[in-house]
């Protein structure tokens, strides 16, 4: 019989039941609640009348609207000034402060994106089952869990039942061998990726990213990866447990202690694929080949290497494709084989759940420090994905170096990655962001958002243009 | 959720292919905190003349007395007509949330968007399947007909005609049995709190470090 792959066995681990219809219920160690998508679950849990399961399970945190400006963010919930945005992270403080979940409040140190906040806190481990109701809970998989994003109705379904309702999905593997050149980073990795297999590439699978390039990933770097599987096609990402997972984990606020840690360092080696597992797709890619990657259009999979031109919907037999070249170029305001070096950018945003970690925020002021934003670019700005990342940050005096550039130095949230709340791309702005989607509309009506690493976005800031990194940080050597 | 056995109701033909849930409900109510409230705003851009804001009084707008659902005839309509591929686009449960409270108990089209019709089981609409022959067969009658009224029996999966004739209709026996009961899928799964109990006593002693307070 073959062995087990990592998938298999956190199935197995949650498995309650398998009903008759060939679902199962599988049982929920972590769900991660934020402003956006949990009240209508706690309206509906109260007209049932029913109560939380297990409320130790519960961690929540406003992202999605919370200003980030100093200013908006001083005066407390009160002070937010979009109406709607108030009343929702209001919601959300009153439904914790009733139901008595752990809630990181607004201006709360500890305050900051969902998938930034678990991990860093140790709410996140090995093995657990992590559900939250954005999709980019993926990014919870880089340390060995079973992370998935879920609906509103599942959020109450959570809550109520601490289980969800689910069919097993297959098992793909992408193995990433080898060592990537200097200068390019997991963004890139998950980039090419994503430009290798399309968006829908990863449907109804359970990815498992592997090999060495993925291995020699700080935890930081893994979280990039698995963040973007969603992008791919695929609800969960993973990669195996080893020792930077053990040594990630250790010590955090919300991690085991004592006997129980070295209990679970025992089961948690265990989380790995065996050897000889059986996966229905396997993906594989070789790390010295990717350089570092821009998305061009209007789709995370319209993503090509800097060096690279925009396609030539001329050059494209397939008419259904044609047609998307075609009508992405126009919403991109790009022309046909133009050079993506030539590409002028009006922001920059350095952020969000994908890019917004102490080591993206290292890369980019590597980039920055002693450079200029470039006069044509509008507005530059930082957003930590933690209150705790943005005070380890200036504690390295990387804000200093942002603000001398002339980044702005953000409080922490989702920002620009989705413009709920006032950070938004003008009509016809280009934006380098380091976000996780490009659609049409995400960061702005009419913005067209450029998905790339934070010491890419750094570069194209200072350059007014993208750029590739490399030669800035030969330059500066 | 609302139990659906049988249903006798006032039908309203809403004659549009590819209905997507953007004009079921725009998406500047998505950031409401409520899962009620909806029914004032569906199909909010085809029902006023004016653009609709999330905390309106929707009574006081301008009403596009052009749009079906406006005519006086069809006002209390509890089942709507529709064409192929209604509710396609975003995932919004918003959708089926104002369609319910708006006052639909079921809606009829040749064929339904996936996620939709999923959506909808969740919340005690029922979508039927008939075929487009039978579709506009209805189509003909609801508008031919002042006051007219489908009876819809979920247990016999039929759909009758004032005039006896009779369709019937597929539906999958796991949700049809959700829907005969009321059983959402909140309700379902605590019918085996008792097993997810054991089971967490179970899990927790293998993995105590899982159950520590936060
Ligand atoms: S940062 Fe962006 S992608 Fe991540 S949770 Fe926030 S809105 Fe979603």
């Amino acid at each position: 019989m073959a062995g087990k792959t990592l998938y298999d066995k956190l199935w197995e681990m949650h498995e309650v039941k398998r009903r008759d219809d060939g679902s199962s219920l599988i049982y929920i160690d972590r769900h991660i609640l934020h402003e956006v998508t949990s009240p209508q679950a706690f309206a509906g849990l109260r007209l049932a009348k029913r109560k939380p399961w297990r409320i130790d399970s519960n961690i929540a945190t406003p992202d999605h609207n919370v200003p980030t400006t100093k200013s908006e963010r001083a005066g407390g919930i009160d002070a937010i000034i979009d109406k709607v945005s108030r009343i929702q992270v209001q919601t959300l403080d009153d439904n914790c402060d009733e139901y008595g979940i752990l809630q990181f409040k607004m201006n709360d140190v500890r305050q900051g994106i969902v998938h930034v906040i678990g991990p860093e806190q140790g709410a996140t481990l090995p093995g657990m089952t992590v559900v939250c109701g954005d999709s980019h809970t993926s990014t919870h998989g880089a340390f060995g869990a079973l992370a998935h994003g879920i609906g509103t109705s599942e959020v109450e379904h959570v809550l109520a039942t601490q289980c969800l309702v689910a069919k097993k999905m297959k098992n793909m593997q992408v193995r990433v061998e080898g060592q990537v050149p200097a200068g390019v980073t997991a963004k890139d990795i998950v980039l090419a990726v994503i430009g290798k297999i399309g968006t829908a590439g990863g449907n109804g699978h359970a990815v498992e990213f592997a090999g060495s390039a993925i291995r020699e990933l700080s935890m930081e770097g893994r979280m990039t990866v698995c963040n973007m599987s969603i992008e791919a096609g695929a609800r969960v990402g993973m990669v195996a447990v080893d020792q930077k997972t053990i040594d990630y984990v250790e010590g955090r606020p919300y991690s085991p202690k004592g006997a129980d840690w070295h209990a679970a360092i025992e089961s948690w080696k265990n989380l790995v694929s065996d050897a000889d597992a059986h996966f229905d797709t396997i993906v594989e890619m070789r790390a010295e080949d990717i350089i570092p990657q821009v998305s061009w259009g209007t789709s995370p999979e319209m993503v090509l290497p800097v060096s690279a031109n925009v396609p030539d919907p001329a050059q494209e037999a397939d008419p259904v494709k044609r047609d998307s070249i075609t009508r992405a170029l126009k919403y991109m305001g790009l022309q046909a084989n133009q050079a993506i070096t030539d590409i002028k950018v009006d922001r920059v945003f350095i952020g969000s759940c994908t890019n917004s970690r102490i080591e993206d925020l290292r890369a980019a002021a590597e980039v920055a420090r002693g450079r200029k934003v470039a006069s044509n670019v509008i507005q530059a700005m930082v957003v930590p994905g933690s209150g705790l990342v943005k005070l380890q940050a200036e504690k390295e005096g990387l804000d200093k170096i942002f603000i001398d550039a002339g980044f702005e130095w953000r409080e922490p949230g989702c920002s620009m990655c989705l413009a709920m709340n006032p950070d938004k791309l003008g009509s016809g702005e280009h934006c380098a962001s380091t976000s996780n989607r490009n659609f049409e509309g995400r960061q702005g009506a009419g913005g067209r958002t450029h998905l790339v690493s934070p010491a890419m976005a750094a570069a194209a800031a200072v350059k007014g243009h993208f750029v590739d990194v490399r030669e800035l940080l030969n330059e500066g050597a | 959720m609302k139990a659906f056995t049988q249903h006798q109701g006032l039908v309203a033909p809403l004659d549009r292919a590819n209905v997507d849930t953007d004009q079921i409900i725009p998406k500047q109510f998505l950031k409401s905190i409520k899962r009620t409230g909806f029914g004032p705003n569906l199909f909010d851009e085809w029902r006023y003349l004016d653009e609709g804001q999330p905390d309106q009084d929707s009574s006081q707008r301008p009403i596009n007395t052009e749009f079906v659902l406006n005519y006086p005839r069809y006002q209390g309509a509890s089942v709507l007509l529709a064409q192929e591929n209604f509710g396609c686009g975003s995932s919004r449960e918003h959708a089926p949330w104002a369609l319910e409270e708006y006052g639909f108990r079921a809606i009829i089209a040749p064929s339904f968007a996936d996620i939709f019709y999923n959506n909808s089981f969740k919340n005690g609409l029922l979508p039927i399947v008939l075929t487009a022959a039978e579709v506009n067969e209805l189509f003909a009658q609801a508008e031919a007909t002042e006051g007219y009224q489908l009876t819809i029996d979920l247990a016999a999966q039929t759909v009758t005609r004032p005039d006896g004739v009779q369709y019937s209709f597929e539906v999958d026996a796991f949700r049809k049995h959700c829907l005969l009961n009321g059983l959402d899928d909140i309700g379902l799964t605590l019918q085996d709190a008792e097993q997810i109990r054991e089971f967490e006593v179970g899990y927790k002693n293998a993995n105590p470090w899982l159950f520590g307070a936060l």
